[in-house]
């Protein structure tokens, strides 16, 4: 990989090989004020803002394997450069998964971890946040701490684990994660149906999350319009459930073991505009509905899926639109998110795109995030620039 | 400034019965749950809004007097035991459930409403708030808010901390702010994830935004008799095995089930060393599968009878005497000992003989309930505080049952907290930088350490520098201030 994130050059990577050896990089890196970024698998190194200053790449690539499997707990032990994919291959014999999407292949844990990043199932199962019940920590001066632990129920001293989930790397570098494990179900189905319009999509949508069938995911996609629910669980119930789904879904259901076309993955590409839309629940039918309005508005092709079932949408732009409309878009998309209680950030966008719009948007608590940042990265080493508010 | 400074201060904006100084009434909050420490408290106050709470947090973080939040006071490690000079902030008067929202799967409520009254609300929605402690009947929202409180359900639905959407809180100097929200995914640092389970050491919540789960379609329980602990233990490990996620596994050993009789007379299964209650809940066909499994695994393992509640009334019942056991052991012993330790759950058998052989070691009996299905463990260290010396044995067995969980690779605490009486347990969980780390994260909220001081870290930490002193800029280039204090 190249000497660069972001755009931004780097002096130096270094590949450390253990927690020790990152501790060592780190201290060096502090002493000398270098300011460093850690890349996994490099698939999300385009998200957020490009560090402001950067000296030194620190490669997880050398961190990778299983630490522990103890399966009759339901728990592992993680380096952070392992694949998400290495991971479940290493579980499966035992039936066992780490209930995490992998929406762009090949990302590490440490990856996963530091974006937060979750996809269709985090409707059953949770995120990063609700899984990680453990991790060891590189800290800005070098030290290396550890926090939770490695049984799922344990409220001894602070949880760091939700702190550095979704950080970007600005806290600390994550070396090792333990996460809780969930058995992997015997059997699964998709049901999906095709749909005319928002107001279909709404009542698709509310017949589902009023139901019984305790769906792993409800999905949803604008292109074209589909609404499709998963459930997993005994063959015997499964096929219960999806029957109960054909049902709520109405004339045109289809229920399939394979994914549908685009499951789990972003609405975008390599070099488009990669948006993320959070909402109450209740709201998502409206934003829906306000991302239509806008795109037709501002004649862009704005394609939106996700986790309708939870109020986490994403929605992409190619890269080539014209940057004043993206800007167009995000304040309108931004307003419809506001009205429902949720969030508009813009994960990854073209240079020329993203240094005209406000990435991160408005933040509460901003003040106490900066002391946090202040107290555990005094000196500003830690991919400096690249989070909220500037930190 | 003194006391009296700081409660002329807050009549000032606060009726004369929200501001307590009379001893007599103070003593009526001098220990929560944990009883055996006591402290009376400088001043007690009960704010009736979130301003009232923030205006009596500036007050006392600008008179430097030290400050504990209570809720219902059912705690059992001391975290809200008071400060014998600092104001004691009970929330009893924030008892507003401010929105029932089914359509966002949220409520809103306000710090000092009842656990089980926010299920009550949601319930005419088909709605349910899932953490379920066993003080729920009693026990507040903000109160769970800051030990993260679990439950006999938490196996397959997880803690407080994965309920809680969103808080207002009042920052140790006074000031409102929202973390998380409605909505999932809040940008930034996830600082809902660090306050909830914080103990109040970074401040207090002011108000609550949980998740509401939708009411299982079908709830099956059953009752399984075993000859002993270990083909109890041997029948729960079968069903995790198989892949099944109950909504509970709840075990009782011979003690506990002879406690459980004399006080609820529950009519367990005669003759058993341990019970097993099993609980599967969610759609119907996916129970009904699972739940036939579940029953083979426990005759498998040498279940001699199994129970199934035909309903709700019979499920009530085998809860029954597993809710009231930690006060049921008051019938077969005069004093007791509640603790409360976490162990990988294969560690049982192993970790059950080292508890007995420890009890007779030190001439004291042991009564085990545990949450099976994650390993977490209740033990309860029976003694007679009138026979000499046997107070410092259940003291000892009970602290050495901690170091046992330690050292399978377990927690000092599952769910009812650190606060004042286990801080001195966490260094062997923690090293000293792992315990500096975590307090980094107290600075940032509460460098003066005003709020609940004492509580978790067996040690404060100095925080230096005032956080926002280098706000904007890094003084990455100043010589010498590679090492931070």
């Amino acid at each position: 990989m190249t000497a660069e994130i972001a755009g931004t050059p780097a002096a130096t990577v270094a590949t450390p090989g253990s927690t020790e050896e990152v501790a060592e990089v780190v201290r060096d890196a502090a002493g000398g004020g270098l300011a460093l970024v850690v890349r996994g698998a490099g698939t999300r190194q385009d998200w957020a803002l490009p560090p402001q200053r950067l000296d030194l790449i620190l490669e997880t690539s050398r961190l990778c394997g299983l630490v522990e499997h103890a399966a009759g707990n339901l728990v592992a032990v993680v380096r952070a450069g392992t694949p998400l994919r290495q991971v479940q291959e290493a579980l499966r014999p035992a039936g066992q998964q780490l209930a995490l999407d992998e929406p762009l292949p090949g990302a590490t844990i440490g990856g996963t971890v530091a974006v937060n990043a979750s996809g269709p199932r985090r409707m059953l199962y949770g995120t990063v946040r609700d899984l990680l019940i453990g991790v060891t920590v590189v800290r800005a001066d070098g030290v290396v701490a550890k926090a939770g632990g490695k049984v799922v129920k344990n409220v001894a001293g602070y949880d760091l684990g939700k702190l550095v989930a979704g950080s970007y790397g600005t806290l600390g570098v994550v070396t090792e994660c333990a996460f809780r494990l969930h058995p992997l179900p015997a059997a699964r189905r998709f049901v999906s149906v095709r749909l005319d319009g928002p107001d279909d999509a709404a009542r698709a949508l509310s017949a589902v999350l009023g139901a019984q069938v305790v769906p792993s995911a409800l999905e949803i996609d604008t292109d074209p319009l589909t609404v499709t629910a998963l459930v997993e669980g005994v063959p015997a119930g499964v096929a219960q459930r999806a029957a109960d789904l054909e049902k709520l879904l109405g004339a045109g259901a289809t229920s399939t073991e394979a994914p549908p076309d685009g499951w789990g993955s972003y609405p975008w590409g390599p070099g488009d505009v990669g948006i993320k839309l959070t909402s109450a629940l209740s709201r998502v039918p409206y934003l829906l509905t306000a991302a239509g309005v806008t795109a037709q508005l501002h004649d862009v092709a704005l394609h939106i899926r996700g986790s309708a079932g939870t109020g986490v949408l994403y929605a992409g732009l190619p890269g080539d639109t014209d940057p004043g409309s993206v800007v167009g878009v995000v304040s309108d998309l931004r307003a419809a998110t506001r009205a429902g209680a949720g969030h508009c950030v813009v994960l990854t966008a073209p240079a020329a795109i993203r240094s005209r719009v406000d990435v991160w948007g408005h933040v509460d608590g901003l003040d106490l995030m900066r002391r946090v940042k202040e107290q555990f990265d005094p000196l500003g080493i830690l991919a400096p620039g690249r989070f909220v508010g500037g930190i | 400034m003194t006391i009296d400074g700081l409660a002329a201060r807050l009549r000032g904006f606060l009726k004369p019965e929200q501001v307590l100084t009379d001893r007599q009434q103070l003593r009526t909050y001098e220990c929560d749950g944990l009883t055996h420490y006591r402290v009376v408290p400088a001043v007690v106050v009960l704010p009736r809004t979130a301003q009232e709470c923030a205006d009596t947090v500036r007050a006392c973080a600008e008179a430097g007097v030290p400050f504990v939040a209570r809720g219902s006071g059912t705690g059992l490690s001391g975290g809200a035991l008071p400060h014998a000079d600092g104001a004691l902030i009970v929330t009893s008067q924030l008892r507003a459930i401010r929105e029932v929202a089914p359509q966002d799967e949220r409520a809103v409520v306000e710090p000092g409403v009842i656990n089980l009254q926010v299920s009550r609300a949601a319930a005419p929605h088909g709605y349910y708030y899932a953490p379920d402690p066993s003080s729920q009947q009693i026990c507040s929202i903000g109160g769970n808010v800051a030990e993260n409180s679990g439950g006999a359900h938490c196996l397959k639905y997880g803690f407080t901390t994965n309920h809680v959407t969103g808080v207002e809180i009042v920052t140790p100097d006074g000031d409102l702010v929202r973390l998380g929200g409605r909505a999932p995914d809040t940008p930034g640092y996830d600082l809902l994830g660090a306050f909830v389970g914080s103990e109040g050491t970074l401040g207090i919540a002011t108000e609550v935004t949980v998740r509401l789960v939708r009411l299982p379609e079908t709830v099956r329980t059953l009752l399984a008799a075993f000859p002993g602990t270990d083909q109890a233990g041997a029948a729960t490990s079968a069903i995790i095995a198989a892949g099944v996620v109950p909504a509970a596994v709840e075990m009782m050993d011979a003690l506990a089930i002879e406690a459980a009789e004399a006080a609820v007379h529950c009519g367990y299964p005669g003759g058993a060393g341990a019970v097993l209650i099993v609980e599967l809940d969610g759609p119907r066909a996916e129970v009904e599968a699972q739940f036939a499994a579940v029953e083979a695994f426990c005759r498998e393992h040498g279940a001699f009878e199994i129970r199934i509640a035909a309903d709700d009334a019979e499920r009530a019942l085998f809860w029954k005497g597993r809710k009231s056991a930690f006060a049921a052991v008051g019938r077969i012993s005069p004093d007791y000992i509640v603790q409360d330790g976490v162990i990988p759950r294969t560690a049982l058998p192993r970790v059950l003989t080292r508890i007995a052989e420890l009890a007779h070691e030190h001439g004291v009996r042991v009564a085990n309930v545990f949450h099976a299905g994650d390993g977490n463990l209740h033990p309860l260290v029976l003694f007679d505080e009138t026979v000499p010396g046997q107070a410092e044995r259940a003291e000892a067995v009970s602290g050495a049952i901690l170091d046992i969980c330690v050292e399978h690779g377990g927690s000092i605490t599952g769910e009812h907290g650190v606060g004042v009486d286990k801080a001195k347990h966490l260094p062997s969980m923690y090293s000293a930088a792992d315990l500096d780390t975590m307090q980094l994260v107290r600075c940032a909220f509460d460098p003066r350490g005003l709020s609940n001081p004492g509580k978790i870290f067996p040690t404060p930490r100095l925080c230096g520098e005032v956080p926002g002193r280098h706000k904007g800029t890094h003084p990455l280039h100043q010589p010498g201030i590679a090492e931070v204090f």
